[in-house]
């Protein structure tokens, strides 16, 4: 492939898609965007096929720098950028289709805000110039402000401003950070390069703390997640899907290639802030979501807490908590996504979020209520979906970090099966309450489609992690082989079991 | 001799224009407004053709009165093209009315002369000399329709606290020339490099000199605290004049106080730096906090302009080559993403053609009017400073001068207030795409402001990046003419 700039091509693709939506009609700029996502999803299935696993680390490379230009055009993607993108090209065309006849007024606008907004979240994982990556970070807000703003519910104005503001206050910090270090290697902005940089102890700490203000509200850690219910509940169903599906890794992928490669002397020092904040995250959102009415808040909350998972496995500094990180991150993508959608469905036939609304409706929307369980379940880590895979290594690499934050974590699953459990069985089970709700007709195919397909990676996933694992292994080996001489103490003792056979031991810690 | 004419030879095309066209004036009034219009646009494209000093050489004219550099010639190019572009808004806004007067391109066309003396001076009388010429044009342009009143008012408000700086810079130049013994800049810098490494340390009366002309200039480029006539001013003047005076004569002024700044009083930067610092971020956050409450779109951009000149100051107050250099890029990305708003405000008419200008009119715009909401949605964006916009990469570079200066703090500090003022630019793009449809406006059919405003739609937009090597370029060639 190489030669081929199938990097650009990706990123150019929805970006002639959203112009040519604004010339087009309403119904035209559906079909367009929908042809432009699924093709951008073609050739992302052609980036996977033709990526090394376990080749050089960084593949399909791409550099142009403009004469004087203060930054360049440097692409790139290892293996967690790889499956970070293809998570995002996976979710766009469904989103394209949720929106099919939800959204009503402006149309090509809307599907051009959509695809302006995935050309950002993509480039954010493909950049490998310092800017660019900014550039990218930031540029998503203004079609996110918009679509939630234009497009949202009552609230919407208020949300979006929210959203807007936090999110900037967060980023331009670490753009200040971003110049210092660039000052101090004379003008690289090259993050590979960045990458190998030994910035000093001193200033590792203030630069880790710039870069930490902004992705903790990406994120969102707890306290500054409050953000995210606003701009969820007021968020079209496929607003929200992008949101809580590739949005919020932005956050997660920052830690993951920014604050424990750059610095990891000031990430160790700091972890105690990262486990303290997330611990209290987990509990609190969690409880917090037991008590909503309003089924996206819950499950807006519900991510706030699934990201602090997320957060633990990153500043674990070993392999499990790594792998776990990453595989949460790709499991909440689908999963909180697919929920998402779950409550878009029903929103689209009764115009209400209010869990009291509805009641029963595996009777009248049997296939609607299976696929719904499935979610649930994945959102609660059940064996076999893919929310048990990275829970359970988080923890395990949790458990190999502190004991005691291992032993906080769980109770938040034990939490999240509270809250989900609960949210399942007063939508679908019982007697329904009103007979409008009753009434509902079942899946369509278009919803058929979009669930069915999540749902076939959410199994994927569980039953077979492994193809998720080995293309990012070697960076997150990389990644290790930077930390590890700073990692914290621990205080868990595991004492090695019995030998493994030689073939498992060669298969890792899965 | 000859030599420094030809380095005048701007100066000199435009006030020879000047005064031909005012004959042209006296002979065929009013009725020719709209011929001397082109023709003052013209000259100005005639005298950026000759500004010496593209090439980077740096001359002295008349005794050193005069400099003809890198800086001044990239400072001119940049203001003619904003008093150029003025003036074809001004030609369609007034002319519907039928109260379009010839003397309008004479004024600025004046004006222009006095930005190119500013910018060239190299002597505190050529810089007071530059400045008045100037500030006479702007108070006539301020109060150019007679007969409405708040004109008027603008017009009186200018003059009598323009007057009031200038009376302070001349103090503040008496001062310096008191305790220096000289105005040239040169001399300035040797006699204070003199009086540093002498055993009394710099005099008190050369401190009190450079208080009083950084206060009399902070006036001109509408720095906090001497902020207060600007929002007054743009909203009284007729609404091309105030495009004019946010775009040209801002990056004129803020020129000067560069030049000043660095080659007269560079020996004593510790001493303006904490001026500078203190009059940044109090413009900064004054003009962010200030603009949220404003109904009158003309006055928020009022604020705004005080806004953008309190970052252009973070870059001054980082001195040095690449600190010049960055308050150069910034004016220049500024004059644009201004002048495009301002065009975009111009069109602001109700079905009778009257002028509006009040936020709320802008209500729903982007169902009446989708191609100018998304311009001015553009604008306001780029304003705020976030990428992919071209509004991000003037800040980028101020904030990089800052930090690479040592003053990170400064630059976080700076950065953050950003944000506040984000705010109300996004508080007009929400009236444009979230609120209710107000009553369209009316259409508009002037060819050349048209394509200026889609020019300049296209330089805001991330196609813009193509242009941010060689404009960076230029501005660090430039600045490097200071040191």
């Amino acid at each position: 492939m190489t030669g081929f700039p199938i990097l650009s091509i990706l990123l150019a693709v929805p970006v002639i898609g959203a112009i040519a939506c604004l010339f087009a009609s309403a119904n035209g700029a559906r079909w367009i965007a929908l042809a432009a996502t699924l093709l951008d999803l073609a050739l992302g299935i052609l980036l996977w096929s033709q990526y090394q696993v376990g080749g050089p680390q960084w593949q399909f490379q791409e550099l142009w720098r403009p004469d004087y230009a203060p930054f360049a055009w440097a692409l790139g993607i290892d293996g967690i950028a790889l499956m970070l993108t293809m998570l995002s090209l996976f979710l766009m065309p469904i989103c394209i289709l949720a929106s099919w006849t939800a959204i009503e007024k402006r149309v090509p606008e809307y599907m051009a805000a959509f695809l302006a907004m995935e050309t950002m979240m993509i480039g954010v994982f493909m950049a490998q110039d310092l800017f660019l990556f900014y550039i990218f970070f930031e540029a998503g807000l203004i079609p996110m402000f918009l679509i939630i703003g234009i497009w949202g519910g009552a609230e919407r104005i208020y949300a979006s401003y929210k959203f807007f503001l936090y999110t900037l206050l967060g980023s331009v910090l670490m753009l200040v950070a971003m110049l210092w270090m660039t000052g101090f290697t004379h003008g690289d902005t090259y993050i590979p390069k960045l990458l190998a940089t030994d910035f000093p102890k001193q200033a590792q700490t203030w630069l880790w703390l710039a870069f930490f203000a902004s992705f903790a509200v990406k994120m969102p850690m707890w306290p500054v997640h409050t953000w995210l219910p606003d701009a969820h509940v007021q968020a079209p169903t496929a607003g929200s899907v992008i949101l809580a599906g590739v949005l919020l890794k932005l956050g997660g992928y920052g830690f993951v290639r920014f604050s424990l490669p750059m610095f990891p002397d000031a990430s160790a020092q700091l972890a105690w802030l990262i486990y303290g904040l997330s611990l209290v995250a987990i509990v609190y959102t969690s409880l917090v979501a037991l008590v909503q009415r309003d089924m996206k808040k819950l499950i807006a909350y519900s991510s706030v807490a699934h990201m602090a998972f997320v957060t633990i496995g990153i500043f674990a500094f070993n392999r499990q908590g790594l792998d776990g990180a990453l595989i949460v991150m790709l499991s909440h993508g689908l999963v909180s996504g697919a929920l998402f959608l779950c409550v878009g469905v029903i929103y689209d036939r009764l115009h209400t979020r209010e869990i009291d609304r509805y009641g029963g409706l595996s009777n009248n929307m049997p296939a609607y209520a299976l696929l719904f369980m499935l979610f649930t379940m994945a959102s609660v880590g059940l064996p076999g979906t893919a929310g048990f895979v990275g829970e359970f290594l988080s923890l395990t690499g949790a458990y190999r970090a502190s004991t005691w934050l291992a032993f906080g974590a769980t109770t938040g699953i034990i939490l999240g099966a509270a809250y989900m459990l609960w949210l399942y069985w007063r939508v679908a089970f019982g007697t329904s309450r009103n007979a409008d709700a009753a009434a509902m007709p079942d899946l369509n195919g278009r919803e058929l489609v979009s669930l069915g397909a999540i749902a076939a990676a959410v199994l994927w996933m569980g039953i077979y992690p492994e193809s998720f694992l080995a293309p990012m292994r070697k960076d997150v080996g990389a990644l290790l082989a930077r930390v590890t001489p700073s990692a914290p103490p621990s205080d868990s003792r595991p004492t090695p079991g019995h030998a493994p056979a030689p073939h498992a031991a060669a298969e890792g810690a899965h | 001799m000859l030599a420094s004419i030809l380095l005048t030879l701007p100066e000199l095309i435009l006030s020879t224009a000047a005064l031909l066209l005012m004959l042209v004036v006296a002979w065929f009034e009013d009725g020719s407004a709209r011929v001397v219009t082109w023709l003052a646009i013209l000259s100005l494209a005639a005298a950026a053709a000759f500004v010496p000093g593209y090439d980077g050489s740096s001359r002295l004219g008349f005794g050193g009165l005069v400099v003809a550099d890198g800086f001044a010639a990239f400072s001119k190019a940049v203001i003619y093209a904003g008093a150029a572009a003025a003036l074809v808004a001004a030609s369609g806004w007034f002319g519907r009315d039928g109260d379009y007067r010839a003397e309008y391109p004479l004024l600025i066309l004046l004006s222009s002369v006095g930005m190119g003396m500013m910018v060239s001076a190299s002597d505190l009388l050529t810089l007071y000399v530059g400045l008045e010429l100037q500030s006479l044009a702007a108070y006539v342009l301020a109060s150019f329709q007679r007969s409405d009143t708040r004109s008027a008012e603008a017009g009186l408000k200018y003059f009598v606290l323009g007057a009031l700086a200038s009376g302070i810079l001349l103090y503040g130049i008496s001062l310096l020339y008191g305790f220096t013994g000289t105005t040239s800049f040169h001399d300035i810098a040797t006699a204070i490099q003199t009086q540093k490494h002498g055993a009394d340390g710099l005099s008190h009366g050369i401190l009190f000199g450079l208080v009083f002309v950084l206060a009399g200039i902070a006036f001109k480029v509408s720095a906090v605290p001497f902020h207060m006539w600007t929002p007054d001013v743009y909203e009284g003047a007729p609404s091309p004049v105030t495009a004019f005076f946010a775009s040209a004569p801002k990056v004129a002024a803020m020129a000067l106080l560069t030049r000043l700044a660095v080659q007269g009083l560079g020996g004593a930067t510790f001493e303006w730096r904490q001026i500078v610092i203190f009059m940044a971020l109090a413009s900064t956050i004054l003009g962010g906090v200030a603009a949220i409450g404003q109904p009158n779109v003309k006055r928020l951009l009022a604020y705004s302009s005080i806004n953008n000149v309190g970052f252009a100051l973070i870059g001054l107050a980082a001195a040095g080559e690449a600190g010049v250099a960055s308050v150069l890029f910034y004016m220049a990305v500024y004059m644009v993403m201004t002048l495009g708003s301002f065009f975009i405000v111009l069109r602001m008419r109700d079905g009778e053609g009257r002028p509006v200008e009040s936020i709320a009119s802008l209500s729903g715009l982007s169902k009446t009017r989708p191609w100018l909401a998304l311009a001015m949605a553009m604008f306001m964006f780029s304003l705020a400073g976030v990428p992919p916009l071209m509004g991000f990469w003037p800040k980028f570079f101020v904030f990089q001068a800052a930090v690479d200066a040592k003053l990170t703090w400064l630059a976080a500090i700076g950065i953050a207030t950003s944000v506040i003022s984000a705010f109300y630019y996004l508080k007009i793009v929400k009236t444009m795409y979230f609120d209710e449809a107000a009553p369209a406006y009316a259409g508009t059919r002037d060819l050349a402001q048209t394509v200026l405003l889609i020019a300049a739609s296209l330089f805001v937009s991330p196609l813009g990046y193509l242009l941010v090597g060689p404009l960076a370029q230029a501005s660090r060639n430039a600045a490097s003419a200071l040191f």
